[in-house]
């Protein structure tokens, strides 16, 4: 092989700039992204509870606030019967926010590690964050 | 097995049928969507058929007054003052006779005292909304149940067609973010985000939990608030009682406003 030192040299240099970001990001990988439930107001609650589940809150939340928001606007009904059979306030400023008052620890953790951009604060107003 | 040509096609048409029904009825049940048993309206939200409202500007006499139903209503709405007058968004407003009434504005030799009056006007709510019939994502709608023209942001594409289209100029665009032009935020409520139209939207957020719109609240009798379809309703009592005009009926919009002309010992 011609320039055998400069090819294998060359070829090294290529493998080690390809897999670099795999490389940097070695076990960083499965890093958890857990939002905090450590407010203020959740703390004060004597049992810890959302509209729904955990688990349904976690993986439907976005067809909840959907639907959420559709019936308020649109169809005028302002109260939510939870599974739990408690009464809740349709809103996401007066109702979602008062409990989760951490915006940026809460919504926008995930929602920045999944790189997805809701648009609710271009109106919603966002609770003032409190310095931790 | 061996399969003649109609007996393929019968059990071809069969099975389509029977998966596209299934499909159908899988997805139907699979819909993300809320059973009627978890949602309902608030028991304390104030229940007509068609909201409107009378309003005596005869009751209004000094700047104040007018002043006390605006910011009633801008300052919980987050309404923005915007600092250039041609980005200016307003949910209610005053203006002269002539611009309110401008078919009957020529007469010259009329009540002086009226036509140089102030009225107080906001959306009209109309029962034929232009702005509806033009909006092409049905940001804009008339609520069935009560009447109220009402705006849904989360749709609103700023096209401005519903502005071309109001005879009542009762629409504002957000030229500029309306955020930095709201001096005190009400956290209660959104504010609104640049390139939406915005309008008065009777209240909705107060009549669902029994209140009265910001205006009639605060107006000290000036703005009368009412089911227009109830005979017994307040409102309707001061139409048959009192001379009232609505502005440009001419166009067919069926506005619900009414303005009452002239005191009840002169009708």
């Amino acid at each position: 092989m011609y320039n055998s030192g400069k090819i294998i040299a060359g070829l090294v240099v290529f493998l080690v700039l390809a897999m670099l970001p795999f490389l940097l990001n070695l076990g960083k990988a499965n890093a958890k992204i857990e939002p905090s439930i450590d407010t203020p107001e959740i703390n004060a609650m004597p049992q810890k509870h959302c509209v729904e589940p955990k688990a349904f809150m976690r993986s439907e939340h976005m067809q909840l606030l959907n639907n959420w928001r559709d019936q308020v606007v649109r169809n005028g009904n302002r109260i939510y019967v939870g599974s739990d059979g408690k009464e809740y306030a349709i809103s996401l400023q007066n109702t979602c926010m008062k409990c989760h008052s951490n915006k940026k620890d809460f919504c926008d953790k995930c929602h920045n590690y999944m790189a997805v951009k809701p648009y609710c604060w271009g109106c919603h107003i966002a609770p003032k964050e409190k310095k931790a | 097995m061996s399969m003649n040509r109609r007996q393929f096609l019968k059990l071809a048409s069969a099975s389509t049928i029977l998966g596209v029904g299934a499909a159908s009825v899988i997805n139907n049940i699979s819909k993300g969507s809320l059973e009627a048993a978890q949602i309902h309206p608030d028991p304390r939200a104030l229940k007509g058929k068609r909201w409107g409202f009378v309003v005596d500007v005869s009751k209004l006499t000094t700047e104040e007054d007018y002043q006390k139903c605006m910011n009633a209503c801008h300052d919980i709405h987050n309404v923005p003052s915007n600092p250039n007058p041609r980005h200016e968004v307003k949910w209610i407003w005053k203006d002269t006779y002539e611009h309110t009434f401008p078919n009957t504005a020529e007469d010259k030799i009329m009540n002086k005292e009226l036509q140089e009056k102030n009225f107080l006007l906001f959306c009209n709510h109309c029962a034929q909304p232009a702005c509806v019939r033009v909006c092409p994502t049905k940001a804009t709608f008339k609520r069935e149940s009560d009447g109220v023209v009402m705006q849904d942001m989360h749709r609103c594409i700023g096209c401005r067609f519903c502005m071309a289209a109001c005879p009542f100029g009762a629409r504002s665009f957000n030229y500029t973010d309306p955020r930095p032009n709201i001096k005190v935020e009400n956290k209660e409520f959104p504010t609104r985000m640049i390139g939406v139209v915005e309008k008065c939207t009777a209240c909705y957020e107060r009549l669902a939990i029994g209140q009265q719109p910001a205006c009639a609240e605060a107006s000290n009798g000036a703005i009368v608030f009412g089911d227009l379809e109830d005979p017994n309703s307040e409102v309707r009592k001061l139409i048959s009682e009192k001379y009232t005009i609505r502005r440009k009926p001419e166009l067919g919009t069926q506005p619900s406003i009414y303005y009452v002309i002239g005191g009840g010992e002169h009708a």
